[in-house]
């Protein structure tokens, strides 16, 4: 089969891989009908998350039709037609039984390296580095889905693929992003970064009852979709960018504030210039300009919400701000499980319709060109591939 | 894991090394005092712990690794009869604990039927059970470092059912161990938390097992994913694993253990960070 193979920075290659097998009576194999390329498989593309090896099948975005179960995988049957979350859950463990299913004890096959790096392991997950499990990902005709008991949820008819796919990691982190933010009536939210998971923070944020919400990007594209949803475009690079923040919040600031930009925020300002500074050297691992400047913007007793990827040590992080005003952090991997049916049920409403996202579609074989072109070009804000 | 070391300095010494010892402090004490300069010195004062060595009959290196040959000495005289499996004073320790999402009831009588345990220790080859009334005699095999078989008798020396499991090897056993786990209830229904405690004697001693440690072959973290494959096999019937599934074609040249290089490479990022409280998102 096809299959979207890593083999170093800014070099992934469409290779011929075997089929994959049933390896234990929970999994489950897909024939992938759709799949796409996700703003953190860039943080691959660009080698900043360790433990990678040359060969390993990316992806984590990926729905399709089932072709095999395994003996204990009782919910699908061959034929079902399934989305499957980014991130393996076991489902038994104390962390699923509470919701937590990014923070599964037992889906990472190599929990020993992430313990040594993070004190403890949270899920395997697919295609995402050996440390995160070394799972074969998603962007390949077939995939083997563990703990397939749990993982995938069928998809209805009335629901395209286009419409069910994102179900899979950047509707439900935009939404727990959202959620995280404990919205109250009245508040102002400002989204920075305005990519996928950045577009469906705005939308939830206003299913959620956000009165006002406040997207920063400096991509004119990213920041027209985002008024499409409703918000008000804020371009970060604006001279007056802090005073015109504050000011279109009434001089309090915003009430939450998401970080959707993660490991590899941009930034012209000293600081952002400093961090790319120690990242090329190896000083500092993450840049965390957006988060900075988010935690300056909030108003106190505020929310600052993390769906942004995160790998390692930051420098220059303002604790004192966060401390001086009462904020709430809130981040880590998004628990897809725990909101496949919710969101479902509402792109099944016609409430959302995720396909809005979509900019790039191409077929699994020109991978490595979506890759470059999702990294470059500004008016790219999601790629889909169909095997 | 630790090696077992003592408050109050206890002779480690035998008789034979501790008079050898005497004589050596007494020559190189004087031919220390008749040299002039550093050399002289330095060896005046290495004369000097080997006499303090020799009187005291206790020695700070064989302390630090965990090496008795007092005891010995003293075993060799009582004809070999010891009544322990790991001597006082001697052996590596190891405690490690893990809460399993299952009952108390669950886990014990899982971890009581050895053989199942046996099944999720990476280095255990087998465990049989050898027919005793109580199945309290289970005799055991294992690779050892270098991949040496080695087999050794237990016996269950207390059991108190879902509280605790305690066994000791039997005499002459070539891995002497000893150790206790506990079971008790998790907060507020969290399931079970285990809290195991080997002490063993490794083959070729104390100096052995520290340079399996030297050697990244580390048994506590060995127990610790020991325990963590029980604890995925009770919370979710099958262990997490990707062999045997697809992968992109190697590229030439890169034949070698691609995975030990990686394990490595974090371990390094890991070290290189401490004593940092955050973690590092590279390595290269």
């Amino acid at each position: 089969m096809k299959a979207v193979c890593w083999y170093g920075k800014k070099d992934v290659r469409v290779e011929n891989v075997p089929e994959p097998k049933l390896l234990t009576k929970r999994d489950a194999i897909i024939k992938t009908t759709l799949t796409a390329i996700c703003g953190s498989d860039l943080h691959l593309f660009h080698g900043v998350i360790p433990s990678m090896q040359p060969g390993d099948i990316l992806g984590h975005e990926f729905m399709g039709e089932v072709v095999e179960v395994g003996t204990e995988v009782p919910n699908l049957k061959k034929g079902d037609r399934v989305v499957v979350p980014f991130c393996i859950a076991c489902g038994n463990c104390f962390f699923c039984q509470d919701g937590m299913t990014a923070l599964c004890d037992n889906s990472n096959p190599n929990a020993s390296m992430a313990e040594k790096v993070y004190g403890s392991s949270g899920a395997g997950l697919f295609g995402y580095s050996h440390m995160f499990g070394g799972y074969a990902g998603g962007q390949a005709q077939y995939v083997r889905v563990p703990f397939a008991d749990v993982g995938p949820v069928k998809v209805p008819d009335s629901v395209s693929d286009e419409q069910a796919l994102f179900l899979s990691d950047i509707f439900p982190t935009g939404y727990m992003a959202a959620e995280n933010c404990d919205i109250q009536q009245g508040d102002v939210i400002a989204v920075w970064g305005c990519g996928p998971v950045g577009q469906f923070a705005v939308r939830s944020a206003f299913l959620l009852g956000a009165e006002k919400v406040i997207a920063i990007d400096n991509v004119d594209a990213r920041l027209c979709l985002a008024m499409k949803g409703g918000a008000e475009p804020l371009n970060y690079e604006a001279p007056d960018f802090e005073e015109r923040l504050r000011n279109a919040t009434g001089g309090r600031g915003p009430d939450a504030c998401i970080d959707a930009v993660g490991l590899e925020a941009h930034g012209t300002s000293l600081d952002a210039i400093y961090d790319y500074a120690k990242m090329a050297v190896r000083l500092e691992t993450d840049r965390t300009h957006a988060l900075r400047q988010a935690i300056y913007a909030c108003r106190k007793g505020g929310t600052v919400s993390i769906p942004g990827v995160y790998g390692g040590l930051v420098d220059k992080f303002p604790l004192g701000v966060a401390f001086n005003k009462g904020l709430t952090l809130k981040m880590g991997q998004t628990d897809v499980h725990r909101y496949l049916n919710p969101l479902l049920q509402l792109v099944e409403s016609r409430q959302i319709d995720p396909s809005f996202v979509i900019t790039d579609r191409l077929a699994l074989d020109d991978a490595a060109a979506g890759y470059s072109t999702f990294d470059t070009s500004d008016g790219c804000i999601k790629v889909v591939l169909k095997p | 894991m630790e090696i077992i070391r003592h408050k109050h300095q206890l002779p480690n010494v035998g008789k034979v090394e501790r008079t050898a010892s005497v004589a050596a402090g007494v020559l190189l004490i004087g031919k220390g005092l008749r040299n002039k300069g550093w050399t002289g010195t330095a060896m005046a004062l290495l004369g000097a712990e080997f006499l303090r060595r020799g009187i005291t009959g206790n020695c700070h290196s064989y302390q630090a690794l965990g090496i008795n040959t007092a005891d010995a000495e003293k075993r060799a005289a009582e004809n070999g009869g010891d009544s322990v499996s790991v001597p006082h004073g001697s052996g590596i320790r190891i405690d490690e604990a893990i809460t399993i999402n299952r009952s108390r009831a669950d886990v014990y009588s899982f971890w009581r039927d050895l053989a199942n345990i046996a099944e999720f220790m990476e280095y255990v080859e087998s465990v049989r059970i050898l027919g005793d009334t109580d199945n309290r005699m289970t005799r055991w095999s294992a690779k050892g470092p270098g991949g040496k078989c080695l087999e050794w008798d237990a016996e269950i020396i207390n059991e108190k059912e879902n509280e605790l499991i305690a066994w000791r090897t039997l005499d002459a056993a070539e891995v002497a161990n000893a150790g206790s786990v506990h079971f008790k209830d998790g907060p507020a229904g969290r399931g079970t938390e285990i809290s195991l405690e080997i002490l063993y004697s490794p083959p070729g001693g104390s100096l052995g097992a520290f340079a399996a440690k030297l050697f990244g072959d580390d048994p506590a973290a060995r127990i610790h994913s020991d325990l963590k494959r029980i604890k995925a096999r009770l919370e979710a019937g099958v262990l997490a694993g990707t062999d045997g599934q697809s992968k992109g074609p190697k590229v030439q040249g890169e034949e070698t253990a691609e995975r030990q290089i990686h394990v490595d490479a974090v371990s390094k990022a890991s070290e290189e960070s401490f004593p940092a409280s955050d973690a590092p998102g590279f390595t290269h």
